[in-house]
């Protein structure tokens, strides 16, 4: 009991901040609700493009449209949560511009735990819900046989997701310390991954499969856990059977992020590499 | 507390030095922004560490409170060192920033206290209770429902100094902490900072173009020139090392031509047709009784004032005198 108690007391100062951030954002409900939509929209429009593109084939990557919809379903759920948590580590260039950074550094938390919990976007929960449908429609489709197995795997592919994609943003941030201005770069394979993580990876060329599938594990955060889930084969290089080492995606995001993360602090504060 | 240190300074520096690469255009060139500083502060002392831009004021700052590593030199702050132990040094220095902002821009100003309570982990009585202080010795209470971004410039500054030293801080550093503030924000926050170091004991490091804030607020100076320590002592001391001269106005009953040729006194100026005169003085040399003896012998003096050196002037005398 008291060792809960203290745990809870040290998160105090993340829970002070977050629970503000949270009602300050619905504090104005129109313009809460307008973010919401348009948030809504954003995800509807992207799961369009999915579905107009099978207006024209019926399959792609050996996945029908319901099998795709699962993959799509797991990658935008993953990512949305992850962006609603993360995202706005994107900022910090305007922190170093500003020197806002500094701030952080006068407060008695680690920095990169003080950045995470300096915001959250609620409005993210919209697109986060057309994921949570993409995924339930792909599941309840593609004609799944339900078994623990499947049942374990859904669960690890999204908690694996989710930490893999909020790696990334770590990742990228730490990157920004030695970019000046580049937020642009950093959101090639951010952004160009959720992208990539809604797609069957078995369509992607080789120098993808190896960007994506290895070096930024996207391909581990959906694709990889549908095929195993649906009980498909996998291609080349990507055997379903990865589909269980999502969480080895997942730390190896994390360990990457947070070496870069670290690397970038040090260059900010001047010790040296 | 901490034995390891037992020297009981509250800063404490040994050739503190930070170099920075710079590019310039193509080539890249070695600037050094700090260069050898040995300091020591005394617990419940109150400096004023002053210096032209780019001086190597903010450089220090950050290296004491551990934003920056140091290039070389030794740095103890609180009796920590300010890199490895700067969680632990957080909860005992509080920093204002002049120019940047610690409050939560769309929060109320309360809002911001009650998260910062949060952060520096205060408990609800500690809360309660240095929350009333401050709002009462800074007046806050008119504002604290008010969003941050809607205070005026000496509002906000006065939140800002809350927000620092919510968590009592053992030390509080201040940096420009009256810039772009009115006469009268001005003195109110120098009056606060007058009190809470009498009430807490608190020592205050403040950087400050206002020379107003360093004779009213700081019994020690610290010259800071090239990254270099130029001077450190009392302002009188400071006054005297650069020969700064004193100035006696006197406005006499009748005009008299100027008042030239005075013992140990330099006309400077007349205006009324003389019916006031500025006589500048050496004040190691002379007194302003002497000058005013002399005066009298040539005219009658019906008021009389005493201007102190010019701080700016001082200091830029120093810089001119260590290049």
């Amino acid at each position: 009991m008291a060792e809960t108690a203290g745990r809870l007391e040290r998160l105090r100062p993340y829970r002070a901040v977050l629970a503000s951030r949270a009602r300050s954002q619905r504090a104005y409900r129109a313009n809460f609700a307008v973010d919401l939509v348009s948030s809504l929209l954003v995800g509807v429009v992207e799961l369009a493009e999915v579905w107009v593109l099978f207006t024209n084939v019926t399959a792609l990557g050996g996945m029908r449209f319901n099998q795709i919809l699962l993959v799509f379903g797991l990658a935008d759920l993953a990512f949305s949560l992850a962006d609603l948590s993360f995202g706005h580590l994107d900022n910090l260039p305007d922190f170093l511009r500003a020197g806002t950074l500094d701030v952080f550094y006068l407060r008695p938390q680690p920095v990169l735990a003080q950045l995470i919990t300096s915001d959250i976007s609620l409005r993210r929960l919209a697109r986060a819900a057309v994921g949570a449908a993409a995924m339930g429609a792909g599941l309840t489709t593609s004609g799944v046989t339900w078994s623990p197995h499947a049942a374990v795997l859904l669960v690890l592919g999204l908690v694996s997701g989710y930490a893999t994609f909020a790696g990334m943003f770590v990742l990228a941030a730490g990157l920004q310390f030695f970019l000046l201005d580049g937020a642009e770069m950093t959101n090639a394979f951010v952004y160009g991954g959720r992208y990539a993580a809604t797609q069957p990876a078995s369509v992607w060329t080789r120098p993808l499969k190896l960007v994506f599938g290895f070096f930024f594990p996207m391909a581990f955060t959906a694709y990889l856990p549908a095929v195993a889930i649906l009980g498909l084969p996998g291609p080349q290089w990507l055997p379903a059977w990865l589909g269980w080492c999502a969480p080895a995606a997942a730390l190896w995001s994390w360990a990457t992020g947070l070496l870069c993360w670290r690397w970038g602090l040090r260059h900010y504060q001047g010790g040296g590499g | 507390m901490n034995s390891a240190v037992g020297s009981g300074a509250i800063i404490e520096t040994d050739g503190l030095t930070r170099e920075f690469r710079v590019r310039d255009g193509r080539r890249k060139r070695l600037l050094t922004a700090v260069d050898g500083l040995t300091v020591r502060v005394e617990p419940g002392e109150a400096v004023g560490y002053i210096g032209a831009n780019g001086a190597g004021k903010s450089t220090t700052i950050k290296m004491l409170t551990g934003i920056l590593v140091p290039t070389a030199g030794r740095v103890l702050t609180c009796g920590l060192r300010p890199v490895p132990d700067r969680r632990r040094l957080a909860r005992q220095v509080g920093v204002v920033f002049g120019q940047r902002s610690q409050l939560w821009w769309d929060l109320p100003v309360r809002e911001s206290l009650r998260i910062l309570a949060a952060i520096h982990m205060l408990s609800r009585a500690e809360e309660n209770d240095r929350t009333a202080e401050l709002v009462e010795q800074l007046e806050l209470g008119e504002f604290l429902s008010v969003p941050v971004r809607q205070l005026s410039l000496g509002q906000r500054m006065r939140a800002e100094i809350a927000a620092a030293l919510l968590h009592s801080p053992r030390l509080v550093i201040l940096d420009e902490p009256t810039i772009g503030l009115d006469v009268l924000s001005k003195q109110r926050l120098r009056e606060f900072l007058i009190g809470e170091r009498r009430r807490h004991g608190t020592t205050l490091l403040l950087t400050t173009h206002d020379m107003g804030d360093v004779e009213r607020l700081c019994d020690r100076i610290l010259v800071i020139d090239h990254g270099r320590l130029a001077y450190d002592g009392d302002l009188p001391g400071l006054s005297r090392t650069v020969g700064a001269q004193r100035v006696l106005v006197v406005d006499l009953a009748e005009p008299v031509p100027d008042l030239t040729g005075l013992d140990g006194a330099t006309h400077l100026s007349s205006q009324a047709g003389g019916l006031r005169q500025r006589l500048a003085f050496d004040a190691e040399k002379t007194t302003a009784a002497k000058v005013l003896a002399a005066v009298s012998g040539q005219a009658e003096v019906l008021d009389l004032t005493v201007e102190e050196p010019d701080i700016e002037d001082v200091v830029r005398r120093i810089y001119a005198a260590s290049r």
